[in-house]
Order: structure tokens, then sequence, then C-alpha cells
């Protein structure tokens, strides 16, 4: 038989998507019991009990400078600095797109603009952003909107463009308007395409995040692993990453399910 | 009353010519079926009678008066594909055109407006035999289903000319027989003319009332650009079939038809798979 026609089994499929997890702990554990059997003391790859104890301290202990409980804190202050973000970005993301799409005026003026603009490397404007609006929240989730939102809005806009025209052709003749049309086939046609287009801006909108957090900022996960930095606190920066990334998961397969849920022909369209 | 009369009708693009000095006239409630080979233009003659694309030169006019330049709900349209909205279940899709017309700003109908338009959808939905259907999405349908589905929602808006480009093309035989049936009952029934584009020379002459070919005059390879196609036969169906008449000579072919039950491409009830 093929290789190409060979297929795993339930478990088989289960016990691969669970291997390099396990061989990646693994690794880490060698190298961990490696380094500390060599110097106890070493910091570069704490083992499980120097994490839980690293845990138990940014988590449930109060931080006794402030009285916060760090990891929560710092959590709160990322998300909120995230999703306003990504919520900005995606209302002018789906307002510009589906106007570029729809009408062809609108897209000769802007479409090419946003081209450019979306080549603008976000880090190289942190500066002017840092610089214009301050180091406060506002530069934060300007650099995340900057750099998430040129994207969105060229992906949308391709995305109503490639509504077949049969389609639009048809609404003329069930009598819409171009609002109409706007409202009751692109818009619902494009939604679950703005989903899965908020799920592959997640990865970039975290690095915008982190990098603004690490220059400057008094709280959030980025802030605290850079700051951590300084002392080689591994132990703190390890779990911080690991929480990142589960948040970012997270976030994936919720908005996996939301379009599910809420838009269930896209999936029906997919499988056909 | 709904006739259509094209005058004189020229589609170039660029310094190709598409079409040239095409004149037809329509009688009202006529099935025309057009025929020709691929490419020599039915389908743009199909789209300029939508109002998807203009003439370069000469007229088409619609009961006397010019078309406008853009579809419209005088005038219903079945595509081969990409006719029914894949975000909209069966009765969504057909409610889609009393919710258009009826509400300008929200495109949606409450209450007893809702309630009216739900009951002419779900008559049209039984008419087309979708009874039962009314809340799959088109992507659980099958061809046949989502071409019936098609052709209820273009006939809700009730429009004058009902065009329609390949619809059955890509279906088969036996399904295709089927839904010639439910056409030409529809055709019958309704008070809409219908201009049919079509390949299939036989689904031609079993629906229409008159046949139009089209085809280019010069082919050779040097005289393809400069000379397009225009109408070369033009034949009126003996004995003729007239809407809503029974025919004397043959009543069950070319007469008004009784709706059949379970059609052939229908899903399986849950019982029999």
């Amino acid at each position: 038989m093929r290789w190409i026609n060979t297929r795993p089994s339930p478990g088989a499929q289960l016990a691969l998507t669970l291997l390099p997890f396990a061989l990646l702990i693994i690794a880490y554990a060698i190298g961990s019991a490696a380094r500390l059997a060599e110097n106890a003391n070493d910091k570069l790859l704490p083992n499980l009990a120097g994490f839980a104890d690293a845990i138990n301290r940014m988590a449930f202990i109060a931080d006794p400078r402030t009285g916060d409980y760090l990891l929560w804190s710092d959590t709160g202050a990322s998300l909120v600095r995230l999703l306003s973000g990504l919520g900005i970005s995606t209302a002018i993301a789906l307002c510009l797109g589906m106007l570029i799409g729809m009408l062809p005026y609108l897209r000769a003026l802007l479409s090419p603009f946003v081209a450019v603009i979306s080549m603008v490397p976000p880090l190289a404007l942190l500066p002017i952003l840092f610089i214009a609006m301050g180091l406060g929240e506002t530069s934060k989730i300007a650099l995340i909107v900057i750099g998430v939102t040129p994207t969105m809005i060229r992906d949308l806009a391709l995305k109503a463009l490639e509504l077949p025209r049969e389609q639009i052709v048809k609404a003329e003749t069930l009598g819409g308007s171009s609002w109409q049309i706007a409202l009751r086939v692109v818009l619902p046609q494009i939604l679950p395409r703005l989903i899965t287009c908020l799920k592959l801006q997640l990865g970039p909108a975290w690095l915008f995040l982190i990098a603004a957090e690490a220059i400057s900022s008094d709280a959030g996960l980025g802030y605290r692993i850079f700051l951590v930095r300084r002392y080689l606190s591994m132990d703190v920066i390890f779990p911080y990453v690991v929480w990142i990334t589960l948040l970012a998961v997270l976030m994936n397969y919720l908005l996996d399910r939301i379009r599910i849920a809420v838009f269930p022909w896209s999936e029906l369209e997919k499988q056909a | 009353m709904s006739a259509l009369s094209i005058e004189k009708v020229w589609k170039e693009y660029g310094d190709q010519i598409v079409l040239e000095d095409v004149s037809l006239t329509v009688d009202s409630r006529a099935f025309v079926a057009l025929v020709g080979p691929s490419g020599c233009g039915k389908s743009t003659f199909l789209r300029m009678l939508l109002g998807q694309e203009q003439p370069t030169r000469g007229n088409i006019l619609l009961d006397g008066v010019a078309l406008p330049s853009e579809p419209g709900a005088d005038r219903g349209v079945v595509f081969q594909r990409y006719s029914v909205f894949p975000h909209l279940t069966v009765l969504g899709n057909v409610l889609l055109g009393k919710e258009l017309t009826a509400s300008r700003y929200k495109a949606r109908l409450l209450g007893a407006a809702r309630r009216s338009a739900l009951d002419e959808a779900r008559q049209l939905i039984t008419e087309v035999g979708l009874a039962g259907a009314e809340n799959k999405y088109p992507a659980q349908l099958s061809g046949g289903m989502q071409q019936r589905l098609a052709l209820a929602q273009a006939l809700i808006m009730r429009p004058k000319v009902l065009l329609l480009d390949e619809p059955f093309g890509a279906l088969d035989p036996g399904i295709r027989t089927e839904i010639h049936t439910l056409m030409k009952r529809l055709w019958h029934e309704t008070q809409m003319t219908v201009v049919m584009v079509t390949h299939d020379m036989r689904e031609a002459f079993t629906l229409a009332t008159r046949v139009v070919a089209f085809e280019r005059r010069r082919d050779r390879p040097e005289e393809k650009e400069r000379y397009g196609a225009t109408i070369t036969k033009d034949i009126s169906i003996w004995p003729p079939r007239i809407a809503g008449a029974a025919s004397i000579f043959s009543p069950d072919r070319d007469g008004p038809v009784a709706s059949p039950g379970h059609r052939r491409d229908d899903l399986a009830p849950l019982g029999d798979i």
C-alpha cells in the first residue's frame, strides 16, 4: 500500500498527537535532571518542584509589595490590552473590508493604500507610538491595532470579492439594494471568515502585545517575563510562556466553537 | 404582460465582437430556448437581458420600456451554480425575496407580515417538492433539489421574465426529466415569459415554445475576432404550446401537468436508509 493511503486508527491517532508533547517534556526532564545533578543551584533548567514553587508564589501568594496575585493581575492587564486591540481591529476590518470588497469606488480608493500600509513593519512604529501617545495603555493597544488590522482588512475584502458574482446578481433580482445585500448576503457570509481571520491574527497580536509590554509597562505577562529575566528566573519564565500558550490555544479553540455554533452552514460548506 | 423586444443588439469586448445584429421579439408568456455551440454568446445575451451587462449597440425593451442597466426584481434568474445562498436555510432562501422587497432597512420581516410571507414561501416550497426540507441548508441538498430551491426563490418575486442559464446542465438525466416536468408545470401556472440557455437539444425541444439558435456565420480563425454570432435559426415548435392551455395534439406532453409525489432526488426518508 502507498504511504499516502495509510491512515492511523483512532487510538494511534491520539498516541501520535500526544507523542511530540511527551517527547518535549521527557527531553526537558532529562536535561533538567542532568544539570541539577551537576549543580543543585542551577537556575537554567529548573525541575518540577522548582516550577511548582514558582507557580505557587506567582499565582496563590499575594505579592508582599503590592498585595496583588501577580499571575492573575498580569493576565488581566495583558488580556484587557489584547482584547481591546483585537476588538478595535475587528470592527475596523469588518467595515473597511466589506466596503472595499463590495464597492468598486472604495476599492479603487483604499485597496492599494491598505496594501502599502500592511507592509509597514509595526514594531518599527512602536517608538513613534510611544512618543506620540505616551507610555500608557493607548500606545500598546494602538500597536496591536496597527499590526493586525491591515491584514484583516485585506483578507475580508478578498473574501467579500470572492463571493460568486451570481449570488450578488441573484440578490439584485430579489429586489435587494446595496445596503440590503451587504446586510443579508455579504455580511453573514464573511462573518465566519472574520472569525477564522481573527484566529490567525492571535499569534501576531500576542507578539505585538509582548513586545510593547517588554519595552514599557508596569504589569502584564510580557512585562513579567522580561522583568524576571534579569534574575535568570527560568522557574517563572517557563510557566508564563506555557500559560500564554495555553491562553492562545484556548482562544483559538473557543473561536472555532463559536464559528460552528453560530454559523453551522460554514462547517457544512467545508465538508460539501 | 411581459413581452421582450431586442432591437439590433451588438456586444463587443474591446476588439472582439461577440454578438452582431441580434434582433428578436419574444411574445408574452413564451418559453424561448437559446441553443448554440459553446462560446457563441448565448450566456452573454442572457446576461444582457438580466441587466448584468449592457449591449454595445442596440436596445432591449421589456413591454416597450428600455431595460434598466442593472438587474432588478422584474427579471428572475437561475444559474447553473451559486444560485442559492449557502448561509440560509431552504425557507430562508425562499423568504429572502419577500424580506428584501418589504423591509427596506432591516431586510427582515416581523409579526403578521412575516407570517403571511412564511405561508407563501411554504406553499412555493411544497410546489417545487421541497416540503420537509425547510430547515436544511443548501449544502445538505442534492443538486436537483438546489435547482428546485433556486426556482422557488426566483418565483416568489413573481418576475415578468424568468431567465435560466443552463439551469439543469449539471443534473443527471433521470432527475433532469423530473425537473423538466416541474418547469413545464410552473410555466403553465405562472404569468411569466421564460428565456433559457441550454446545451441540451432534447431539453430545448421538450420545454420551449420556440428554439432560437445562435451561431457564428464566419468562423475561420482569422475571422473569429471581427465577426460575432447572430441568430441563424428560429424554430417555432409545432404543434404550438400555449401557456396555461391544454394541447389538443399531445395533452400529456405539452399541456399542464399534475404535481408528482415523491421525486427521485429527494433525500431518502429516515426509515429507508
